[in-house]
């Protein structure tokens, strides 16, 4: 591995430990484990924390999935936990492992 | 009593609008605290309506604000409203107003699951503590609808901001597009329901007018009716219809009307300040004269006049009033005069209106005329004009100015009024009406007065001539038919002169009769009396000679 940034740089948006944005990061967490192995970084941004962070992102709904690189940036809201709706998302080809 | 009555009654809390006349029509302004939806077509002012109470929040009330864009990027925003005299880059550098953006892209956005608004409520709520906003504008908050595709999860959304938005205690306007069966294309009014503001851009005959109508307003008495409203160089301003009260300040105190021998026609010698006149009349009768005059005796009495000129240039005006001898070009120096020319096809009657109430407000005359206010109706259908007639007096009245106005009406035989006249007659205190009298090959202006509230006016058709010098009211002219003008006028004078010199001379030879049978009595009277001398002289005589005799005749016994 080259120990620049990640291949992929996922950002995820949450307001405060909600069902919604633990069920959104352990499905973003499992599909990335699965198809991206070794290749992502996950960031969280809580936004109750850092309010100001909402705009340049354009967040309106969380959790919001922003996939900063590669680009475009693409996002994704929602708990996540529509597999195919992810991928698709997020341009991700599934990887078939057998 | 009064004051105590006052402070007993409840008083809807409200937001001033900051936009010009919003506030009559809803009795303060938007409900405080509480959303306000402001909805309309594609370019009925929707944006800068809202733009505006933010910006007049700032400047005027020293509220802050917050103005969330769903549909235009920041700077186009800035752009655009700058063009009406509002920096918004001054504003948010001071710290008093926030624009943010809201960018929903369909394309980038990929719906994967349960989701809610909280990044859009964080933002908001960031934005109003940032800078303590008690104002707040979503505008268009329907464009989440075309964003984003779970219906369900907005909805509840929606319903759960506008609450949150009243918990937070700031006067918001959430702005949506007029739908096809309800006010709104996402039925947004059933969320906000405090207040409802409809906009509405009309053309009729090819003159655009833009309306404002308060659909509903709770907890708050409202003007129910349509009112026109403008967007020029200063915003938005509505034009209530009528003030709904006729308490306004009268005077007694009398203006000159400047036509010599007029003012007695009048009882008390003139107008009453603050009073409308109307002098109407036929094409060429003289009512820009008289209107010219009127202005310039005001003028001269250091009163502030307005002279709003529907057919003349000032130019032209200034030239054909100096032919009979009124210089009105001094007052226009000396700044008592303002002449303002305009086509009235220029624009609809509400900017009419609004150019007039601009000017007075910055002039601040006492006198105004209007000439003609007939032209005006070239403009706007009979109930519009009628309609902005009642408007401009009402302005009139509440400043307390004197207003003339003149009115062209239609060669008619039977001297009906016509449109104009017709509508303003009702309205004005004083009406004057000027007309040709035709008849024996010429034509002659006579004036009379039709009304004059309360004052005491002369019933007669006063004559007048226009000359090198001026205007003159003729005296009148008593003949066996009636008043007469023109040439009858002079001939009935001729020959009212002509009788007088033949009286005179019968009197003279009359005289000279009885002076001649005096001499003659008198040489009469002489003659008797020496006849009677004579005769005593006789007696004498005889009497002298009686007593010599009877002397003697004794002597000679």
């Amino acid at each position: 591995m080259k120990k620049e940034v990640a291949e992929w740089q996922l950002l995820l948006y949450i307001a405060g430990q909600t069902p919604k944005s633990i069920k959104a990061l352990e499905n973003i967490k499992k599909y990335a484990e699965v198809h991206l192995a070794g290749k992502y970084s996950i960031e969280i941004i809580d936004l109750l924390k850092s309010p100001q962070l909402a705009e340049g992102d354009q967040i309106l709904a969380v959790p919001t999935l922003v996939r900063k690189f590669p680009e475009p940036i693409r996002k994704i809201i929602g708990d996540l936990s529509n597999e195919e709706r992810v991928l698709v998302g997020l341009n991700i080809k599934p990887v078939i492992s057998y | 009593m009064q004051k105590e009555s006052k402070s007993n009654r409840f008083i809807f809390p409200k937001t001033p609008t900051g936009v010009d006349g919003l506030d009559e029509v809803t009795d303060g302004g938007f409900p405080k605290g509480r959303p306000t939806l402001v909805c309309g077509g594609a370019g009925c002012g929707k944006t800068l309506l809202s733009m505006q109470f933010l910006i007049k929040g700032i400047t005027e009330y020293n509220e802050p604000g917050v103005f969330m864009s769903f549909e235009e990027p920041s700077n186009d925003l800035t752009l655009n409203v700058k063009s009406l005299g509002f920096d918004l880059e001054k504003l948010k550098a001071e710290k008093k107003l926030v624009v943010d953006y809201v960018r929903v892209e369909r394309s980038e956005i990929e719906e994967a699951g349960e989701y809610d608004l909280d990044g859009l409520f964080i933002r908001l709520g960031h934005a109003i503590d940032s800078i303590k906003a008690t104002r707040v504008v979503l505008d268009t908050i329907e464009s989440l609808f075309a964003g984003l595709d779970n219906q369900a999860i907005l909805r509840a959304e929606l319903r759960r901001l506008f609450h949150w938005l009243k918990t937070k205690g700031v006067t918001a306007i959430i702005t949506g597009e007029r739908g096809e069966a309800m006010l709104t294309r996402q039925g947004l009014e059933e969320y906000v329901s405090d207040c409802v503001i409809v906009l509405d851009h009309r053309v009729i005959e090819q003159v655009s007018t833009r309306r404002l109508r308060i659909v509903k307003y709770r907890g708050s008495t409202h003007g129910t009716n349509e009112y026109p409203f403008l967007i020029d160089a200063d915003g938005i301003s509505v034009l209530p219809i009528t003030s709904l009260r006729l308490d306004n300040e009268v005077s007694s105190e009398i203006v000159s009307t400047g036509v010599p021998g007029l003012n007695t026609m009048f009882e008390g010698g003139g107008f009453f300040r603050g009073s409308n006149i109307l002098v109407s009349g036929t094409a060429g009768t003289a009512k820009t004269t008289i209107a010219c005059y009127f202005a310039a005796e005001q003028c001269e009495k250091k009163e502030k006049t307005l002279y709003f000129a529907f057919e003349e240039s000032p130019q032209q005006l200034v030239r054909n009033m100096k032919s009979i001898g009124v210089n009105m070009e001094k007052y226009i120096k000396n700044g008592t005069l303002q002449i303002h020319s305009s086509r009235p096809s220029l624009n609809g009657l509400e900017l009419h209106l609004l150019t007039l109430r601009k000017l007075i407000r910055e002039f601040k005359p006492t006198t105004i005329i209007i000439d003609p206010i007939s032209n005006l109706t070239l403009v706007g259908s009979e109930h519009e004009v009628r309609s902005m007639l009642v408007r401009l007096i009402d302005m009139l009245k509440i400043n307390n100015i004197t207003a003339l106005f003149t009115s062209l009406n239609k060669q008619t035989d039977n001297l009906r009024p016509d449109l104009a006249e017709e509508s303003v007659s009702s309205l004005v205190d004083t009406w004057i009406t000027v007309r040709d009298m035709e008849g024996i090959g010429e034509r002659n202006r006579g004036l009379f007065i039709v009304k004059s509230r309360g004052m005491g006016h002369s019933n007669q058709v006063r004559e007048f001539i226009i000359t090198s010098n001026g205007i003159g009211l003729l005296d009148v002219e008593l003949g066996p038919q009636g008043v007469l003008t023109g040439t009858a006028r002079k001939s009935h004078q001729i020959k009212k002169t002509i009788s007088d010199i033949k009286l005179q001379n019968e009197i003279d030879r009359k005289d000279r009769e009885i002076a001649r049978k005096r001499r003659v009595l008198e040489a009469n009277i002489e003659a008797l009396k020496n006849e009677f001398e004579s005769a005593a002289e006789e007696l004498s005589i005889l009497k002298a000679t009686e007593e010599l005799q009877e002397k003697l005749a004794s002597k000679k016994k």
